[in-house]
């Protein structure tokens, strides 16, 4: 291959990376620092990616709108959907077990995926969302485009990981470790521990909403084939565990690592005819599967295991916390 | 009225019962080993390819594949429960659950590795209803699956409450703390957990090939109604399960009837009744109709 081949699919691993590591620090929050199981990324995703679409698109009488608005607006409504959406699910669920949260969110996902392949009017069914703009698009074409768009998707990187570590670092942050670590002791110093727990499941969602604008953006057209669980939700499971759970650096690390394996391995199991390249498939899910039993076994706190952030107060001369 | 019976209540009867047997082990694992096993339906999906492999290699018939089903799925579980799940049995059990989740996906890529994506069936051919009192036309593989599952339902009854095991099982279920200062066994009770489990579930499984056919997705996208089900019985209540997701798979069929001219909801959002259930059980009564465990 030649050198900018290369580099122009270096792009395109980054760009799709950068929507992993968005999607991993989202999850980071509601996982790393809430302890809460969201088997239902994709829902949330889907939320994120069909808000941004039929708000951003131009006009057409396939689908709701388009409404060809900025994609500024895009965003935010993806954001706002979705988090209303994690805050239903978030109140009914946070008082009780993970497991039922964990079991309700897989209902979120799968309505979802009802309502975008049944609702024609509004999403299109299964033929998809096509003619969705990408920001700037204007002032380039073709491979300067892409590295726009690039730097895009990283701006958006950028200030999710600001934010989840500044929600980590703040008062906040120490309450909800405190209550993922010991929620009794959290609670009889009178922390709210369901609404901690709403609150960061509800930012968590939204900025899963982004990563799924992100990729509408990205991709330009979009269909309910793009939420498939195993790629939205199982891969940013792996990542956000092998790249440390409860360290925002880890999520990225993970999420552009475990990207890179399964690209690459893509890219091998491509080479061979094509009787065997489905067959590879499977093994190569059966393979991510095992690893990430792997990682739990022995790996639990992954390549950047958590560390608790500085305390900026006297507390930390006179007491070690670790 | 008799179009309601024939064409909405017997095969919600059918579904239930499939969700039924699957829900059963879901409560069971949840009540002892205290987690929400996502690996279940896709347990169901082997225990049904394992029947198929049967049926295809002796034509035995799909009903005495069962017994092989229930053999294969069982030595799947037990195996899944020392390598993946027992290792991480000291953790938080969410641990737990991350790890069946994983599993469920492993067993489907094994399952699309093995016998392929394409949807498959035991038996291929029109089967003629059985007509009753020259009104009730019940399709033979309806009769057969809410039968079977009734005489199971009986089994599960009794092995629970007449047999030391089954009684174990219950208490372990109620108060594993309490059973484990008595000097149960745990160890042992988790065992009996998965095979009775991963038996139900592949009968259950095969189930679907008999009534419909059999896919490599089918267990994943039977799961939400299974948790449904397990819930709304409450956890740690077998029998409450199968009550639950009967209660689910007659819901999911009805609600399709034309009640009042139009049907309630359209067909194409069936499985999101098993999710309006299940909301409504976290909602209002979190511990399931047969007051299970709320852990």
């Amino acid at each position: 291959m030649e050198i900018s081949g290369l580099l122009f699919y270096l792009v395109g691993f980054l760009t799709m990376g950068g929507i992993y590591a968005v999607l991993s620090l989202a999850l980071n929050m509601q996982w790393g620092f809430g302890g809460l199981f969201n088997a239902g990324i994709a829902g949330f995703y889907a939320i994120g990616a069909y808000s941004a679409a039929i708000i951003t698109a131009a006009p057409s009488d396939k689908h709701l709108g388009g409404f060809d608005l900025p994609i500024v607006v895009g965003l935010m409504v993806a954001g706002i959907l979705s988090g209303i959406v994690g805050y239903a699910i978030a109140r009914i669920c946070v008082r009780l077990k993970a497991d039922y949260l964990a079991m309700a969110s897989i209902g979120i996902a799968e309505i979802i995926r009802l309502i975008i392949t049944n609702e024609d009017w509004l999403t299109n069914g299964s033929l998809g969302i096509s003619r969705i703009p990408r920001p700037l698009e204007g002032l380039a074409t073709g491979r300067t485009a892409e590295v726009i768009f690039l730097a895009f998707v990283w701006i958006i990187v950028a200030v999710t990981y600001f934010v989840a570590r500044r929600l980590r670092a703040s008062p906040w942050g120490r309450v909800m470790r405190a209550i993922r670590d010991n929620e009794a002791a959290a609670t009889a110093i009178g922390k709210d521990v369901q609404r901690f727990r709403t609150q960061t499941f509800v930012i968590g969602s939204v900025f899963m909403a982004m990563a799924g604008a992100l990729s509408a953006h990205y991709f330009k057209f979009f269909s309910p084939d793009a939420t498939e669980p195993l790629l939205v939700t199982f891969l940013v499971w792996v990542m956000l565990i092998a790249g440390g759970s409860g360290n925002n650096l880890g999520a990225v690390f993970g999420a552009l690592i475990i990207w890179a394996i399964w690209s690459l391995t893509e890219i091998l199991t491509g080479q061979l005819p094509p009787d065997w390249a489905t067959r590879s498939s499977y093994i190569r899910m059966l393979l991510i599967g095992l690893f990430l039993q792997f990682v739990l076994q022995r790996y639990r706190a992954g390549l950047l295991p958590e560390k608790a952030p500085r305390l900026d107060i006297e507390l930390t001369r006179t007491r070690d916390l670790n | 009225m008799i179009d309601l019976i024939n064409f909405y209540l017997i095969p919600g009867l059918t579904l239930g019962s499939i969700y039924a047997l699957g829900a059963v082990g879901i409560s069971m694992i949840f009540g002892i080993l205290r987690f929400a096993h996502f690996a279940h339906g896709d347990l169901m999906t082997i225990g049904a390819y394992a029947a198929l492999t049967a049926v295809g290699l002796t034509g035995m018939s799909p009903l005495a594949a069962i017994l092989v089903a229930i053999i294969v799925a069982a030595i799947v579980a037990l195996a899944t429960d020392r390598l993946f799940y027992k290792p991480l049995r000291e953790l938080p059990t969410i641990y737990t659950v991350i790890a069946s989740f994983g599993v469920a996906l492993m067993f489907r890529a094994a399952v699309q590795l093995i016998w392929g994506t394409d949807n498959q069936v035991y038996v291929p051919g029109f089967q003629k209803p059985l007509i009753f009192f020259d009104t009730f036309r019940i399709a033979t593989r309806h009769v057969q699956i809410v039968g079977t599952t009734i005489i199971l339902a009986v089994a599960l009854h009794l092995f629970l409450n007449r047999t030391r095991t089954g009684k174990i099982m219950r208490a372990v279920a109620d108060d594993p703390t309490l059973a484990a200062v008595a000097g149960l066994d745990t160890e042992a009770t988790i065992r009996w957990t998965w095979i009775i489990g991963a038996g139900l579930a592949a009968t259950a499984g095969v189930f679907v090939g008999l009534d419909t056919d059999i896919h490599s997705n089918m267990g994943w996208n039977l799961l939400l109604p299974m948790f449904a089900g397990a819930l709304l019985g409450g956890i740690g209540k077998p029998l409450g399960a199968i009550a639950g997701g009967m209660i689910i798979g007659i819901a999911e069929e009805l609600c399709t009837y034309p009640f009042f001219g139009d049907s309630l909801i359209s067909p194409s959002y069936k499985s999101a009744v098993a999710f309006v259930i299940m909301i409504a059980v976290l909602i209002i009564r979190p511990q399931g109709l047969f007051r299970g465990r709320l852990l």
